[in-house]
């Protein structure tokens, strides 16, 4: 197999592997002012304390495996989204900085609050734009982003973001669930059902826009009959996944909300991944194009096929350690 | 706003901006995670419960100093994309995969193990919890490594070839990764790394022993500290004259403009700059206070060894001398300040009045922050002698930049430096005030304010290894 397709296979596993896993942890931070007491906040706080910048590590290597690999698309979609990504970035200084800052005064917790809250929200909001901003296309002319500052700014891309924040909301609320018990586990009961519908409105909403926003999307799923019945499964799966969303909602399980809401997540992924496929900027730039030399793609994944697993394996046992439900008024003096 | 600006000098502000923000977290947490690491192990090994209140005092400041550097860091691995597309298009096939063994080698392994290295001594019991200790300092190592490849062979590449297309190919890896000036750079900041905490931490002590001179803790702190000075600053001076060497041989003109070094002293030994004033437009340093014979002994190891001075060199390639001929003496100055620090603390160590001099501990204090100066000087000297290239002599600074507007590139230096001083401000405050705090017996796992992990039950450090 060409490496160039096991290496975006890779890119596109970090990029989930960011998405669920940060999104529940930005989802806790735009539920954070709706939670409540102030004890609430600390209990849903400590409930990704010790794993959050595990899972930002994988915004990380999102961005450096794709200077790593496709130099060429990181070249060009840094500029193309550049007010996204620079608001992205301050915001997730400002959610990143209150994990330590909120427990270090009293005065001041209720900035570090609004900190936390604004700083997710706008993180989230962001990387929702900086989607519906690649999937719309960039201009690309020679190596270089050729279009305006605000390219990225249309009906669309704002319509993604919203998707994004309420997405990542329905993930921290099903975290909630499974992760705490309570006042503030019912809370976050009662938000997950709404935000599951206002998470599938929204799926709606983007699946049927997005085949307008390039032929080739458009093309592969609707140019023939047996073309749609071999990605019919997506739709379909994803319809199943709900259901069980809702159940395991309203028959009070605690685990089974936050899984099925990962799997939305994952085939809503694969379902961006058969649109894109085999391009990395709709659309104009395939994965083939923008790859590096196969001397960089195998130096690194040498690496990468004993380290990935590797952390897998240790992230794996944090979340073992941290596992259970976080009690409120637990941890404290 | 902006418009009159140039796009490429906003563009480099911003990084010297951000990149000189996140160096000083970094630079604290490879010293503090070693230290801590060394902590739990003499608790282990001794069982004195100073070591783990000791470990416990610091650990809270560590794990503010690491989200700091987690944050200011997510931007860096951005901004080569936003403001430098250019030199990401053509370095990526070389830089890239480095900076991805960086993420997988050492970011994934410091934030897996950072959390139970926090909040995880009540779950996984004290052989693990000093494992994860272990593994966070590891990974600090692993990630100066990396970088620090990195950066030198933008300072001496090698090892590549140039593609049809503008980008650098990899051809030897052996050859980038262990590229010409890459062992003593990395050698020389993770010694300063280990100064720059070493200078912190006996600041804070000396600041705890002049109120209790019998603070047990304090006591750890300073003499330890001081026991770093004494061995590190030494192999620090012989590290930095051995970089400074291998500099000459590679990027001569970057000596020859730290030294506001105009003319080659073809008939004359090179004296030493002590001070002057360098000047790029009459290419020569004004008010010079020379030392004769000092700069061929030093760079040249002999009296009268010939340095290539910056008129040899064509003039769009010339560094400019006026900054870097300061900040250079600065770090030098600092490196030997402390250093004497060092020699004055093993005087009064032998007399048996370490923890009763009270004019070294406030000389102690007065130097807690020298190191980040020294290492703020020292990059900049390095980083601002590179100029004008990015890729040293083959890629142009000018011809490396984001086809992006000044009024985008001010516009984002203006939030980020608004938003680094308001947050980073904040923590360093924060900072502060837990090093305000004396340290004491049975130190807290996080004092007066709740405890933020899950499921952890809140003990005072009672704990001993026999536990």
């Amino acid at each position: 197999m060409d490496l160039t397709i096991v290496w975006a296979f890779l890119i596109a596993f970090a990029v989930l592997a960011y998405v669920v896993l940060d999104g529940f942890d930005l989802g806790t931070g735009i539920l954070f002012p709706f939670l409540g007491r102030d004890e609430n906040r600390d209990t849903a706080m400590n409930s990704v304390a010790p794993i959050w910048d595990g899972n930002e590590t994988w915004l990380i290597l999102g961005g450096g495996g794709l200077f790593a690999v496709f130099p060429l698309a990181y070249a060009i979609i840094m500029p193309a989204l550049y007010a996204p990504i620079i608001a992205m970035l301050l915001a997730l200084i400002f959610r990143g900085v209150a994990f330590e800052y909120r427990f270090k005064t009293v005065r001041g917790r209720w900035l570090w609050d609004l900190s936390f809250f604004i700083g997710s929200l706008t993180a989230a909001f962001c990387q929702g734009i900086a989607l519906g901003a690649l999937v719309q296309g960039i201009e690309v002319s020679g190596r270089a982003y050729a279009g305006g500052w605000f390219d990225w700014l249309t009906p669309f891309s704002l319509m993604t973001g919203l998707a994004v924040v309420v997405g990542y909301a329905l993930l921290g609320a099903t975290w909630l669930v499974m992760k705490t018990e309570g006042e503030i586990h019912d809370i976050a009961r009662r938000y997950a059902s709404f935000l599951a519908f206002g998470t599938l409105a929204a799926v709606g909403i983007v699946s049927v826009w997005m085949p307008f926003q390039q032929p080739e999307f458009y093309s592969r799923w609707f140019a023939s009959i047996p073309q749609f019945l071999t990605v019919a499964w997506v739709p379909v799966l994803l319809a199943l996944l709900a259901a069980s969303l809702f159940q395991a909602l309203w028959t009070g399980k605690d685990y089974r909300p936050f899984f099925s809401a990962l799997g939305l997540f994952l085939l809503c992924f694969v379902g961006l991944g058969i649109n894109f496929y085999p391009d990395i900027i709709p659309p104009d730039v395939t994965i083939f194009e923008a790859a590096a030399p196969e001397s960089s793609q195998i130096f690194l994944l040498v690496g990468a096929a004993v380290l990935i697993p590797t952390i897998l394996i240790y992230t794996a046992f944090a979340y073992w350690i941290f596992r259970g439900k976080v009690r409120e008024g637990e941890g404290y003096h | 706003m902006f418009e009159g600006f140039d796009p490429v000098n906003l563009a480099r502000f911003q990084f010297a901006f951000t990149v000189s923000f996140h160096i000083i977290f970094p630079a604290f947490s490879i010293g503090l995670a070693s230290y801590l690491a060394v902590l739990e192990g003499l608790w282990l090994a001794t069982g004195k419960p100073v070591y783990m209140d000791t470990f416990k005092y610091w650990v809270k400041i560590f794990a503010i100093s690491f989200g700091m550097g987690v944050v200011s860091g997510i931007v860096m691995s951005y901004q080569f994309g936003t403001n430098w597309s250019v030199f990401s298009d053509k370095t990526g096939p070389v830089l890239g995969p480095m900076m991805g063994y960086e993420v997988l080698s050492a970011f994934f392994l410091e934030a897996g193990f950072l959390g139970i290295m926090l909040f995880g001594q009540k779950r996984v019991g004290n052989g693990l919890h000093f494992f994860a200790s272990l593994v966070v300092a590891i990974g600090t190592l692993f990630s100066a490594f990396w970088i620090l490849s990195v950066n030198s062979w933008m300072q001496t590449p090698q090892g590549y070839a140039i593609a049809a297309n503008g980008q650098f190919i990899p051809e030897d890896w052996w050859a980038i990764v262990f590229n010409p000036s890459f062992p003593y750079r990395l050698v020389h900041m993770v010694l300063a790394a280990y100064l720059t905490t070493a200078f912190v931490v006996g600041g804070v002590g000396a600041f705890h022993l002049l109120r209790n001179r019998y603070n047990a803790s304090a006591r750890v702190m300073f003499s330890m500290a001081l026991w770093m000075a004494v061995v590190v600053a030494p192999l620090q001076i012989v590290a930095g004259d051995s970089h400074g060497i291998n500099t000459l041989e590679h990027q001569p003109a970057k000596v020859a403009a730290m030294e506001g070094h105009f003319e080659t002293n073809t008939d004359h030994p090179m004296p030493l700059t002590l001070f002057g004033i360098p000047n790029m437009e009459t290419a020569r340093t004004d008010y010079a206070l020379d030392i004769p014979y000092l700069g061929s002994l030093i760079l040249t190891h002999s009296l009268d060894g010939v340095v290539k001075g910056l008129k040899d060199f064509p003039r769009e390639d010339w560094p400019d001398s006026t900054v870097i001929f300061w900040t250079f003496r600065v770090m030098v100055a600092i490196g030997f300040a402390m250093l004497g620090i060092g020699l004055w603390s093993l005087v009064k160590r032998f007399r048996g009045t370490l923890y009763e001099s009270r004019w070294l501990q406030r000389a102690a204090i007065v130097m807690a922050p020298s190191g980040f100066i020294a290492v703020l000087c020292g990059w900049v000297t390095t980083e601002m002698g590179r100029q004008p290239f990015t890729v040293y002599g083959l890629l142009r600074t000018a011809e490396s930049h984001s086809p992006i507007s000044a009024p985008a590139v001010g516009t984002s230096l203006l939030a980020f430096i608004i938003v680094y001083f308001l947050l980073f401000g904040a923590g360093t405050f924060y900072i502060l005030r837990l090093m305000g705090r004396a340290p004491s017996p049975y130190e807290e796992d996080t004092p007066h304010e709740p405890i933020r992990t899950a499921g952890l039950t809140p003990a005072p450090s009672l704990a001993g290894p026999a536990e």
